[in-house]
């Protein structure tokens, strides 16, 4: 089974994507599962089914951090998916931080991000960018071919070896360089001997553990201040 | 990158029957405008050019570029321009320029003055180095892009969706595109600018149908239709500053 894992800021696009893609997959005749993970609540996991009618699953993390519990469901997730007979796992994460990166090694990582967050976004995103095989731009069509080039050209000084593709959500263009890749890629389910391709950061501090209050008296772990000394 | 010339080889219309046209090839510095009814197929032709189709499109085509296959879609092959591109960049035209020809490789040189004595022929309202992009007219916009497209950006084919009457020169801005070695395919559905290119493809049901060139009468409907389309620019300009139309004025 070949898994393909998507990254990237809410409201990207990711779904969009995906489902574009996953219409092309269908069409080679391979048998898709699809895997959500978000924090709150999400209309994916059903839209998937009513779209693509493939087995699909979310997960909500909660008051957990999405990409931890993401990671810690991979294995299971992966099951679920042969369990199911697909040839091709899709899993799409929350998206939420940019200090770190659900990518794992040797697993298809796709990365998406919309052309609309301005042109300095690729240096504000980090391993989730720099760590990707695919990166996707979408929305495309709405700013002009200067700043997607220039935007290309952010991406490929964070991540050089990356593929760049636009893709069109709405109207599927591009998705089909997505699917190509996809089907190229070779099986990749053995995620439990596999390994993440960043670290994830810690519980570290007394917020992680679901602090409320403010005052200094209340951080405790690893607490790091501006330097406000020279501030 | 670069590529002197596409070939699109025909596949299937939506009721499955094999495309009028088999082999459609367009040359670098040539246009082509794509013309149908809606829903006739010109923009998935545009998508298959844009996704380098290898038969694995719904319309089975196969695009090849210099006659050859494409391994893997080179990024920058495609420039395109759609009705509803406008910037996100809150900056000033010059820094724009600058930016845009800078992570090309152009440093020096006087980038932003070239692309806005192209800009300025295209459009009527003259922009300024220092002028804020949010600021600009639609025509302003459009005329920019074209000139940023024509001398910066290094896509071999522009595909154009739909220019519509922003208030440039189109016939200037076509030109300044074919003139740079580009390879240009434009759907529209005005007439104006069909007549603009030396040759048309016609699509119906998903499929091309034929592919007709502009002969010689054509091009004097060229220029009475262009005549026409001035005229109403020009009544629409001056119905937008408050005055009264006459009669006598429009012929």
């Amino acid at each position: 089974m070949k898994v393909v894992i998507v990254a990237g800021p809410p409201s990207a696009g990711k779904t969009a994507v995906l489902t574009q893609t996953a219409r092309l997959l269908q069409k080679e005749g391979l048998a898709l599962a699809a895997l959500k993970f978000d924090t709150q609540s999400s209309a994916d996991p059903e839209r998937f089914a009513s779209q693509l009618g493939v087995p699909t699953l979310g997960g909500l993390s909660g008051y957990l951090c999405p990409d931890h519990y993401f990671v810690s469901n991979l294995e299971e997730a992966v099951d679920w998916g042969r369990h199911h007979q697909a040839a091709v796992l899709l899993v799409e994460t929350a998206g939420l931080c940019l200090r770190c990166a659900p990518h794992v090694e040797g697993v298809l990582a796709v990365t998406v991000l919309d052309c609309l967050g301005g042109l300095d976004a690729p240096g504000k995103i980090g391993p989730m960018l720099s760590l990707a095989d695919v990166v996707v731009l979408t929305k495309g069509d709405l700013v002009s071919q200067a700043e997607r080039e220039v935007l290309m050209h952010g991406i490929g000084a964070v991540n050089p070896t990356a593929e760049v593709l636009a893709i069109n959500g709405l109207t599927g263009t591009g998705s089909l360089l997505l699917a190509r890749r996809v089907l190229a890629w070779p099986d990749s389910d053995a995620v439990g001997s596999r390994r993440l391709r960043h670290d994830m950061p810690a519980s570290i501090c007394s917020y992680c553990t679901g602090e409320r209050r403010i005052g200094r008296d209340y951080q405790t772990g690893n607490v790091e201040k501006l330097a406000w000394g020279r501030a | 990158m670069a590529a002197r010339e596409l070939t699109i080889i025909g596949g299937c219309d939506r009721q499955s029957r094999e495309e009028m046209v088999r082999e459609l090839v367009v040359r670098a510095g040539e246009t082509l405008a794509v013309v149908g009814p809606t829903g006739s197929g010109k923009s998935e032709l545009l998508s298959d050019i844009e996704q380098t189709a290898r038969g694995d499109t719904p319309s089975g085509r196969r695009v090849l570029l210099d006659g050859r296959p494409v391994e893997r879609t080179p990024l920058g092959l495609v420039a395109t321009l759609s009705q509803r591109t406008s910037f996100v960049m809150d900056a000033s035209v010059a820094a724009f320029v600058v930016r845009h020809a800078s992570c090309l490789g152009k440093t020096g040189g006087s980038w932003t003055e070239q692309v806005l004595g192209l800009a300025n022929t295209l459009c009527g309202e003259p922009m300024e180095p220092g002028d804020r992009l949010q600021g600009l007219s639609g025509g302003q916009t459009r005329a920019l892009m074209i000139a940023d497209l024509a001398l910066i950006s290094d896509a071999p084919v522009v595909l154009i969706d739909e220019v519509e009457n922003a208030g440039i020169d189109k016939h200037r801005a076509l030109a300044a595109l074919a003139r740079r070695g580009k390879i240009i395919l434009t759907a529209t559905h005005d007439p104006v600018l069909m007549l603009m290119n030396q040759r048309r493809v016609v699509m119906a049901q998903g499929g091309m149908r034929q592919v007709i060139g502009l002969d010689a009468e054509e091009d004097r409907c060229l220029a009475q239709l262009s005549q026409l389309d001035a005229a109403l620019l020009q009544a629409r300009d001056r119905l937008r500053r408050g005055e009264r139309l006459r009669l006598e004025e429009l012929n």
